[in-house]
């Protein structure tokens, strides 16, 4: 540790490419750890799915309805100790490009199944008791500045025409991952405003079971319940519900990766030609150090340690500049991923790979340095 | 008088593994530039291409996909019998109407994807000029059977020709493979609309699509299909339609690349800058002589740019040989727009890849100028001292 200031000091000798070195290495962290949130933006919903809640739908796919009949049905399957249901409205505010969700549920029993939607006190009821009310997410409100006692013109895409929902309460999530970019509506409100053929048709059940160990006996209860009636089911988990989902997109994720590797490689190219450059010049220096009778490996750490604390320097920096902006800026990329949070995890990930960058960068100059033939580099510069 | 060009090549090949560094995160850059580029052209122009301007296409007005729309029967017949509408050699207006339900498949690496079940009529594929069997035959009308695209084919668990799929509780043979050049329909699955709206459960048709006889009748048979009241439609070009479908997702795409780009290029002129002021500084007395041989300061300053720029350019060529394999890459996504899986393949046209070069010299002319600058600054006699 008592080199800590000859390392500083070589470090402070040509400020202008330390200054360089040590933001594009930010840079390149700065650009993993969005890349990596985007992943895991698109992970909130298994993160924030419930153990104890099981997902209903057509087994053909979320675009056929179930009967409302099924409810009764399905509240009385063994293990089974709650039961809400609602459908997907997909609609829009204004313009097609301002997405987000907004779900029709069943209200009485919507707030008792899902308790990491809060509510400040009283507007629970004051949503439950007004038909055309609407609950919102934290973030929703901000991005638009809806308060509470404001319209919402909704303009239907399923379910066509225009919709208005006041805004009666404003949710926010119990954890972090909790998606706070929805609209929920009254179920009944929906249906009432249905012409008849398209009345009492449910787009997903969720059903709370009393432990996680019944997930699997529960499921295939139920779906052996409807298996042979023109609407069959699929009942699974709500986390395998959200996995699937999320699998529907494809290969983003490995994109995101290859994209994401490419940058880190192209900057630790970058970086070891910065550090193989800064040895280079001071091969006088490093004789003269080895005269002194500084010994090989010492001479290999302090090259090394160099390049290790460049890295973590602009690796810190890089992932600290990622979770600042992205906490501050409540960005969602056009509704596509609703959760954009730097998390722990990712920015501890950054840092490895700035101090793996670091290290494999100050290797071959390290090296290089520790060879060094002393009588040779002294006679080369005189 | 300028400096030789052969002084600059000289320098680059002197110093090899600096050079070859430089030039590879460089060329690194520009190949994700490309990249996400030809990701996002791929995705559009497999939409754009899906539709013909010559078509128009007719769903519920208020949707923005046929998923969510609804055209009665009594609706389509009457959109069918427009005057406006071109007749086959049969004398029979060129139009189809077709039902649309997405299916919940398995890819074959395991993974879920909702696919495109699309019932169609015999003149389904008239309509659409791009598109031939290459495998087997049409499905007969009123038999249990289907054809599918050839994404499709390559992309979702037994799903090829001669296999039997379940679809609404019944097994349909596949007996032919369909190939529609890239578009959309490539990812579907198509069977008889007449048989799929029984089975299905769906009394009404998605879509109506006609050839116009003369493409300036567009606005007029818009004008009254869209103001009749026994109906309530939207008319489109079909083109416009699939075009629309894919602008969300492609510009999401194109803004994540640009940004990452830009600020990876950020990244990449710093390292540059870095590289070029080392050059400038290590060849201080070379810089003395070449002054004291009586070049200018802006050949020097034009000598050092075009070095960097060359290396840059060195670079982007990397970053472009490194692009062209990644044409023609077949992969696959939900379509937000439509909810449904769409398969295409990373298109890399030659504009991608003259943009690709092209940021790459902008890369080494800005991460040039400065040392260059510093370069032609320098005094000559205190230059020809330094070490």
């Amino acid at each position: 540790m008592k080199y800590l200031g000859l390392i500083f000091a070589n470090l402070m000798r040509s400020k202008r490419r330390t200054f360089l070195t040590v933001f594009s290495i930010a840079i390149a962290l700065f650009l993993f750890c969005t890349l990596r949130t985007v992943i895991t933006s698109f992970e909130a919903s298994l993160r924030a799915s419930q153990a104890t809640r099981l997902v209903v739908r057509h087994a053909a796919s979320l675009v056929f309805p179930l009967p409302l009949a099924y409810r009764e049905r399905l509240s009385r399957v063994p293990g089974v100790t709650g039961i809400s249901y609602g459908n997907w409205f997909g609609g829009f505010y204004q313009d097609p490009k301002n997405q987000f969700a907004q779900f029709a549920m069943d209200v009485p029993t919507f707030l008792d199944l899902f308790p990491e939607v809060i509510l400040p006190a009283g507007q629970a009821e004051a949503f439950r008791s007004e038909r055309t009310a609407c609950i919102i997410g934290a973030a929703l409100a901000r991005k638009y500045g809806w308060k509470l006692g404001d319209q919402i013109p909704i303009m239907g895409t399923i379910f066509p025409g225009e919709w208005r929902f006041v805004v009666r309460g404003i949710y926010t999530g119990q954890t972090k991952d909790v998606d706070e970019n929805t609209l929920f509506f009254h179920w009944d409100y929906l249906n009432e405003s249905l012409p008849e053929g398209r009345k009492s048709l449910v787009g997903i059940y969720w059903l709370r079971i009393a432990s996680p160990d019944l997930a699997a006996s529960v499921s295939g209860r139920v779906d052996a319940l409807f298996e042979n009636s023109p609407q069959p089911t699929k009942t699974e988990t709500e986390k395998a519900f959200q996995a699937g989902f999320i699998s529907m997109i494809g290969n983003v994720q490995l994109l995101l990766t290859i994209i994401g590797s490419a940058i880190v490689f192209a900057i630790m190219l970058v970086t070891i030609n910065t550090m193989m450059m800064a040895a280079r010049e001071r091969t006088t220096e490093i004789a003269v150090l080895k005269t002194l009778g500084f010994s090989d490996g010492l001479i290999l750490r302090l090259v090394g340690g160099e390049a290790l604390f460049l890295s973590l320097l602009g690796g810190g920096l890089g992932c600290g500049l990622a979770a600042l902006v992205f906490r501050e800026s409540d960005f969602t990329g056009g509704g596509f991923f609703p959760n954009f949070r730097v998390l722990p995890e990712t920015v501890l990930l950054g840092l490895v790979l700035a101090a793996l960058m670091g290290l494999l960068s100050g290797v071959a100059p390290a090296v290089q340095a520790a060879r060094l033939q002393v009588a040779s580099a002294l006679r080369r510069v005189a | 008088m300028a400096v030789p060009l052969a002084y600059n090549l000289r320098n680059l090949s002197a110093r090899k593994v600096s050079t070859v560094l430089t030039a590879l995160g460089i060329g690194l850059v520009s190949w994700v530039f490309i990249f996400t580029l030809a990701l996002a052209g791929g995705f559009q122009s497999a939409l754009q291409a899906t539709g013909s301007h010559a078509n128009a296409i007719v769903i519920r007005s208020g949707s923005t996909a046929e998923l969510t729309s609804i055209v009665a029967r009594e609706a389509a017949a009457s959109i069918e019998s427009q005057p406006e509408i071109a007749r086959a050699l049969d004398g029979a207006p060129l139009a189809t109407h077709e039902l649309v339900v997405l299916w919940n498949l398995e890819r074959k690496n395991g993974t879920q994807a909702n696919v495109v079940v699309r019932g169609v009529t015999a003149r389904s594929i008239a309509l659409r000029p791009k598109l031939h069997l290459v495998q087997g035959r049409m499905f007969r009308p009123g038999l249990e059977e289907v054809v599918v695209g050839k994404l499709a084919e390559a992309r979702i668990a037994h799903c090829t020709m001669g296999d039997r799929i379940k679809l609404a509780g019944r097994q349909w043979s596949i007996v032919g493979v369909f190939d529609a050049q890239g578009t959309a329909f490539d990812s579907e699955i198509w069977g008889d609309v007449e048989l799929f709206m029984p089975v299905f459960d769906r009394p009404v048709y998605q879509s109506v699509t006609f050839r116009l006889d003369e493409p300036s009748h567009f606005g007029a048979i818009q004008k009254r299909l869209e103001a009749d009241p026994r109906m309530s439609v939207q008319v489109k070009h079909e083109d416009e339609f699939y075009a629309a479908q894919s602008a969300t997702l492609a510009t999401l795409l194109r803004g994540l690349g640009l940004f990452v780009t830009l600020v990876m290029a950020l990244g990449a002129v710093f390292g540059a800058l870095n590289t070029m002021y080392a050059a400038v500084g290590s060849r201080t007395k070379e810089i003395g002589t070449l002054l004291a041989l009586g070049f200018s300061r802006g050949s020097i300053l034009t000598s050092f740019l075009i070095e960097s720029v060359l290396l840059a350019t060195l670079g982007g060529l990397l970053g472009l040989l490194m692009a062209l394999p990644v044409n023609g890459i077949t992969t696959s996504t939900m379509n937000f727009a439509s909810f449904s899986e769409i398969a295409f393949r990373f298109q890399v046209t030659p504009t991608m890849l003259l943009s690709g070069m092209i940021f790459a010299a902008i890369m080494g002319a800005l991460g040039g100028f400065f040392p260059s600058r510093k370069a032609a600054r320098r005094v000559i006699v205190e230059a020809l001292r330094e070490a």
